[in-house]
């Protein structure tokens, strides 16, 4: 095989950097592949909202654009959307932010998850992220120079972060801890009294929580914790929230990061020069959605719960053991007793039953055994998957 | 009344109670039985089949008329929107504010047939002092259904 010039050049220098090298590629590429020369395929592997975005957020935007709202705004992003935001979450969780110091628009929690690791991680810092856990945890704290240490979650305890596990990880290198509760892809839910015992040990060791809040409207069994509530902790939280979810706004790319203003001036310092500032038309759907939008949660979140009950008793009756998952839209059963590994039967359910699942590994060693199936999905589509995957089962089985 | 359950049916009326159960987290048997009691004391009125009869190929002429009447002793308006909702032609019948009192929606197979049914039928009634008839000429949206064009909603069929 011909070698590019590059690759023979007498320092054997690769064109990629050693650091971006050692990011494993996405385990759910092959997938999205493999569904692409599909037809008929009923895909539980989604990872957002079916609903498109309420008309009178996209309205909203469309009049801004209209207007001539075109242009960048501030870095911090518009002020009168951080004040609403700072009204919005102080209403909600009793935490007050400063709109002009201690928010940021962000491009959705994506941008918070880089601006926090870059602004807090110097060479060799370790962060400590429980497993499974969202796929960009560990890239973010990798391609900022940071470590990451995994700890453990387990079917047997809800997949919750337990305070013990966490400080058997704890270092004199350790910067923080990334929190993301309601988590993707459990859908597991920590309450307030497992948080706080998280942030005693934080306290304690003296080390920051990144909480990833972007399911926290999406909450179906009780009332979300926002982390900074936790007496003590807003000095040391950087609460990353969105608005994708929520209010069905992927595609806008909009979200922020709430956090004392020493460490928003210097998650701003890396986001002035790397993103200038979020969308403004997005920004201005947001405002709107903050504005107006609790009905659309309220009834969106109304029927993610009647499918989340639809889904996890299907599997439950498929003899796959899922726990209740109390937030986010995901049901994460364990495959174990059919003996197959998570992507043999994602892959095996694909192709012989058209069923699209995202194997467990994909978010970390502990979600091997389990796969995650999304219920932002239609009654029908649910219970037509549900029904194939019995038959996959049964043939399993057999 | 369990409004949940009243949602679910109102959006699929096809839904089955041992599924409607499982949404809501009800017992199956309380969920027949209120669904048979709503039925019984008409909160249910019907399960019906929302038709888009143009797509299907099927003339209808629908009108919106505005009655203007005089409301009568002891009964007010409900005689007169009883003398008019009894025909099967006026496909709803509101009592509303405003500039005239009865608003009223007739269908029929053609213009004609829908003129005709409102001098003869609806104008001679006693007590009605005058309509005023708007042929519908395009239906956009119904009972919250968009009846043409519907959105593009692709979404990435596997994302982490
Ligand atoms: C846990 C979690 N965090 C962050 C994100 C990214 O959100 P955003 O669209 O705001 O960038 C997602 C999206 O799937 C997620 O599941």
């Amino acid at each position: 095989m011909a070698t590019t010039p590059l690759a023979r050049s007498p320092r054997q220098r690769s064109i990629v950097s050693r650091r971006v090298r050692s990011i494993a590629p996405s385990g759910i590429r092959k997938f999205f592949d493999l569904l692409a020369s599909m037809d008929d395929v009923i895909s539980l592997g989604v990872g957002e909202p079916d609903y498109a975005t309420p008309w009178h957020i996209r309205e909203a935007a469309i009049y801004s654009i209209e207007k001539g709202q075109t242009s960048y705004t501030s870095n911090y992003g518009l002020l009168e959307l951080r004040q609403e935001l700072a009204r919005h979450i102080a209403g909600r969780y009793g935490v007050e932010y400063d709109p002009r110091a201690e928010l940021l628009i962000t491009v959705g929690v994506s941008e918070g998850l880089d601006l926090a690791m870059r602004a807090i991680l110097d060479p060799g810092d370790e962060v400590v992220v429980p497993d499974p856990c969202y796929v960009s945890y560990s890239p973010c704290v990798t391609l900022a120079g940071g470590l990451v240490t995994s700890v453990s979650t387990c079917l047997g305890n809800d997949f919750k972060l337990r305070p013990d596990d966490l400080e058997d990880k704890i270092s004199p290198r350790t910067k923080a801890v990334l929190l993301g509760y309601p988590s993707n892809p459990t859908g597991a839910v920590m309450s307030k009294e497992e948080l706080a015992a998280i942030a005693e040990v934080a306290e304690r060791h003296d080390f920051l929580v990144v909480s990833d809040e972007i399911y926290d409207r999406l909450v179906y069994d009780g009332e979300h914790t926002c982390f900074s509530s936790l007496p003590g902790m807003k000095e040391r939280t950087i609460v990353l929230g969105g608005f994708s979810k929520a209010y069905a706004m992927t595609g806008w790319r909009i979200g922020y990061a709430a956090a004392r203003a020493e460490i928003i001036e210097a998650m701003m310092k890396v986001h002035q020069y790397t993103l200038m500032c979020a969308p403004a038309m997005a920004q201005n759907a947001a405002l709107e959605a903050l504005r107006w939008g609790e009905e659309d949660v309220r009834e969106m979140v109304e029927d993610y719960n009647r499918r989340r009950r639809v889904m996890v008793k299907g599997l439950n009756d498929l003899g796959l053991q899922t726990f209740e998952p109390k937030g986010a839209f995901y049901a994460f059963p364990s495959i174990a007793s059919t003996g197959l590994s998570s992507e043999d039967f994602a892959e095996r359910l694909l192709f012989e039953e058209k069923v699209a699942v995202v194997p467990g590994n994909t978010f970390g060693r502990c979600g091997e055994g389990h796969v995650r199936c999304c219920y932002a999905t239609s009654l029908d589509q649910i219970n037509e998957a549900l029904s194939r995957m019995a038959c996959f089962l049964s043939k399993l089985r057999s | 009344m369990n409004l949940d359950i009243l949602k679910i049916l109102e959006k699929d009326a096809r839904v089955e109670p041992d599924q409607i159960a499982v949404m809501t987290g009800l017992p199956v048997a309380q969920v027949k039985q209120e669904i048979a009691q709503a039925e019984r004391e008409r909160i249910i009125l019907r399960y019906r089949t929302f038709v888009n009869w143009e797509k299907a190929g099927a003339e209808q002429v629908w009108a919106l008329i505005e009655v203007r009447v005089a409301p009568q002793r002891g009964a007010g308006f409900d005689a007169i929107a009883e003398r008019i909702y009894r025909f099967p032609e006026a496909r709803s019948v509101y009592l509303v504010s405003g500039a005239y009192d009865l608003a009223v929606q007739v269908v029929g197979h053609t213009m004609k047939e829908v003129a005709s049914f409102v001098s003869e039928k609806l104008a001679s009634l006693d007590g009605v002092q005058g309509t005023t008839t708007h042929f519908l000429l395009k239906k956009y949206k119904e009972d919250g259904e968009i009846m043409e064009g519907t959105e593009d909603r692709s979404r990435l069929a596997i994302a982490p």
